[in-house]
């Protein structure tokens, strides 16, 4: 991301960490949530629910930002994120900054 | 982290739009790709961080794809009758002054079947925030040609194309006097949810359009893909310009969708237009109905 | 419990029909009314939208009749008294929401002022031609309660009892006035609130968290949550289960709409009422409802005169139909006369109930004015032979 002035906490920002929830079964295999994780965090998985659609699966351990686009744009509540404990206080700031960042790369034109 | 095919019951429980849904309902009836359940989810999340008062707000829907919303949100609901949802609503707001009632519902059960409606309760600005997925079909009884359908494409009973002129909806709410209209995709839901979140804040006749896609009959029938090919279109085709003229934002076949906030203005309601009207003419003997009901005796 | 004073005008008054259906429904407390113009029903309103702002109601005055309909049935949802009012154009519109109301139980009134049909008809003048719209206008299986008022007095008077009706059995009550009744100016006494009976809207004691919209634990109306409360219900004109979530099942159609109709039939003798003179040792039966049970006095008068045995019922409840009576009857009767404004119409139950055991005579008239007595006379003396 561009920023027009140095915020002056820059250094001090952390990037949210967050852990991706999939609620396999719910799953009816969209696809959207790959599409649009802005970390490519999923992918479809090979494997079956039990209805027969495939599943995203974590391909990318350790790169959820927490931005919770996956849980928005699921349109069968199937997935979400949580931040990860260790972080969880300190960086609500910032996970909405991350999601405003996502907004402008690409999921809204 | 995350698990794959392992149903979690943990994450069930945890989904953050859980408490707004009736789980025992959950999965729901939408097809793959569908777009409607991306909206409720965006209306959940609004309704969440605007901390709106749930057990003061009402959801009304009619008959179609949409019209299944009311039976999924854990609100008081009333799945009413085709076209209907928004007399419904009307009543109920009257009825109860002191309730946030929304009205959830299709392109061809508001501006169909209940077209009339839509534009009265719009012209008298009843305090009611109307959210129209527009999936440009009637989807439930299988692709038949909707008054949003755009010229050229085909529907059910349209084989060969669509030879209809489709209502531009932000238009037609705007000129019948709706204070508030906003249009967004479903691939918007930064935006849309933003949009909820301010219309839940105004007051009277507020309309929010959501273009969703229908992947079992638009898509099909137009040869486009699914849903998801759908949402691909929306983020290359979708241009933001909240200042554009309604006369301007009409939907062609595949084509440019202008979306935005194109009007937030205030006007009295119904009500207040009703009570300050009945002060002036009837001074001390005007009773206007109180805000939590009218003649009840427990 | 008693009226509230606040929309109770007592005193003597003299009105019309409507009017005086208006003065009811505010006196049972009605507080919403949304309504579309159409005459002869029209005065209903009228009477009603000047009073409300005084006494705390709300009228609106919708685009069609479809949404007046859809309007009452949702402002009942808030626990609000509602009512609408139509003819019969509009009635037919409002079928489908009168479906919706019966799906959903939700108490309301709606009033039918009668004139000559079909289509546009003889918007002015009287007709009683809706008789069987009214029991059986909206599509599918159900049972509801139907009222016919004989004069202002009555218009008054019953539609306390449709709103009380209303609410005890939650359903929509039809109102079957019709166009003679709705514009014939009467004296009418409206009593003080304190002698007027009404059945409050009930609200469940049930705490949210136990509470299913159409659990009713062998009974047979469930208990009524309103909207705002805090109990979060679902209803939906779909068949339903106890959640009040739709079930596409053939069990669950029969354990819904079963119910729908048991809550009127196994009740029928608390709501059945009529007016019977000199039945008992009749030869000959008139059965009549609204206008035209007053025409048929001077008929009866007239046979009794030629010493005719006459006995009459006049339908003060018409649906459900008193079925039962007329059964007993049809044993000991020669035959029963039924002049209605219509070409056959509630004749059909009487046949019904006769069932060949006594003669039934329908006595018809097409609309836009009443029988003359002599027409009915005829009938009574050839019922009589």
């Amino acid at each position: 991301m561009k920023y027009w002035r140095k915020p002056l906490d820059f250094d001090q920002v952390k990037i949210p960490r967050g852990e991706v929830r999939i609620i396999a079964d719910r799953c009816k295999g969209c696809g959207f949530c790959v599409e649009y994780c802005p970390k490519d965090v999923l992918v479809l998985s090979e494997e079956f629910n039990r209805k027969g659609y495939h599943p995203p699966k974590v391909v990318k351990h350790g790169e959820c930002v927490n931005c919770n686009l996956c849980a928005m744009i699921c349109p069968d509540f199937a997935i979400y994120s949580v931040p990860l404990e260790e972080e969880a206080s300190s960086d609500q700031q910032s996970a909405v900054s991350s999601q405003q960042s996502v907004e402008e790369q690409g999921t809204d034109r | 982290m995350s698990t794959t095919v392992d149903p979690n019951q943990v994450a069930v429980d945890e989904h953050p739009v859980s408490p707004f849904l009736r789980m025992d309902r959950i999965p729901h009836i939408w097809c793959p790709t569908c777009g409607i359940g991306t909206v409720v989810k965006c209306f959940a999340t609004a309704l969440d961080e605007t901390g709106v008062d749930l057990d003061k707000t009402s959801i009304v829907s009619g008959i179609g794809c949409t019209g299944r919303v009311a039976g999924y949100m854990k609100l008081d609901a009333f799945h009413t009758t085709h076209g209907r949802a928004i007399p419904f609503a009307t009543g109920l707001k009257l009825g109860r002054p002191e309730l946030l009632v929304t009205v959830f519902s299709g392109d061809g059960d508001l501006v169909g079947i209940g077209g009339n409606h839509f534009i009265h309760a719009a012209r008298r600005n009843m305090d009611l925030m109307i959210i129209l997925v527009n999936n440009f079909i009637y989807g439930m009884t299988g692709g038949q040609n909707a008054p949003t359908t755009p010229l050229k494409a085909r529907s059910s009973t349209m084989p060969f194309g669509n030879f209809e002129r489709p209502f531009n909806l932000p238009h037609l709410a705007a000129s019948c006097g709706a204070t508030y209209v906003a249009r967004w995709t479903c691939l918007h839901i930064r935006r849309l949810t933003k949009s909820f979140k301010e219309a839940i804040r105004r007051k009277g006749f507020r309309f929010i359009e959501v273009i969703a896609p229908c992947s079992t009959l638009y898509a099909r029938l137009n040869k486009l893909g699914t849903g998801f090919n759908l949402m691909q279109f929306y983020h290359d085709n979708a241009e933001i310009r909240p200042d554009a003229d309604t006369r301007d934002v009409d939907i062609e076949f595949q084509d440019n969708i202008i979306c935005g906030k194109f009007v937030d203005e205030e006007r009295p309601t119904f009500t207040e237009m009703m009570n300050e009207h009945y002060q002036q003419k009837l001074g001390d003997k005007y009773v206007p109905l109180p805000p939590e009901g009218g003649l009840l005796h427990e | 419990m008693k009226a509230d004073p606040t929309g109770v005008l007592t005193g003597a008054h003299y009105l019309d029909g409507d009017f005086a259906c208006g003065e009811g429904a505010m006196a049972a407390g009605c507080r919403f009314t949304a309504g579309y113009p159409i005459t002869p029903s029209t005065e209903v309103v009228e009477r009603i939208s000047r009073r409300f702002p005084m006494i705390g109601g709300t009228f609106i005055q919708m685009e069609d009749e479809l949404a007046s309909m859809a309007a009452i049935v949702g402002a009942s949802w808030t626990g609000i008294k509602a009512l609408t009012v139509t003819s019969g154009p509009g009635f037919s519109l409002m079928m489908e929401n009168i479906g919706l109301a019966v799906m959903m139980e939700t108490p309301c009134v709606v009033v039918n002022v009668q004139r000559g049909g079909p289509s546009t008809g003889l918007p002015t003048m009287v007709g009683q031609a809706d008789m069987m719209q009214a029991r059986w206008g909206s599509h599918g299986d159900y049972e509801l309660i139907a009222l016919s008022p004989q004069s202002p007095q009555e218009a008054f008077d019953l539609t306390i009892a449709a709103f009380n009706l209303a609410e005890e059995y939650r359903v929509p009550v039809m109102f079957m006035m019709d166009e003679c009744v709705g514009h014939m100016t009467e004296k009418v006494v409206i009593p003080p609130a304190d002698e007027i009976e009404i059945v409050p809207r009930r609200l469940t004691a049930i705490p949210p968290k136990e509470y299913l919209p159409y659990r009713v634990e062998g009974k047979l109306i469930p208990e009524f949550a309103r909207a705002g409360d805090g109990y979060r219900f679902h209803t939906t004109g779909l068949t339903h289960d106890e959640r009040g979530y739709p079930v596409m099942s053939a069990e669950c159609q029969e354990v819904c709409v079963r119910r729908l109709v048991e809550k009127i039939k196994r009740n029928t003798d608390r709501i059945v009422r009529f007016d019977e003179e000199n039945a008992d040792g009749a030869d000959v039966v008139v059965v009549t409802y609204g206008i035209t049970a007053r025409v048929a006095r001077m008929a009866i008068d007239l046979a009794r005169k030629m010493n005719i045995k006459v006995g009459s019922i006049r339908l003060i409840v018409v649906w459900p139909f008193p079925e039962k009576r007329i059964r007993e009857l049809a044993g000991k009767v020669k035959a029963f006369v039924v002049p209605e404004i219509n070409y056959g119409q509630m004749v059909l139950e009487v046949e019904r109930c006769a069932a060949g055991q006594a003669a039934t005579i329908h006595v018809p008239h097409g609309g836009g004015g009443v029988h003359d007595p002599n027409a009915i006379c005829e009938a009574i003396l050839e019922a009589a032979k």
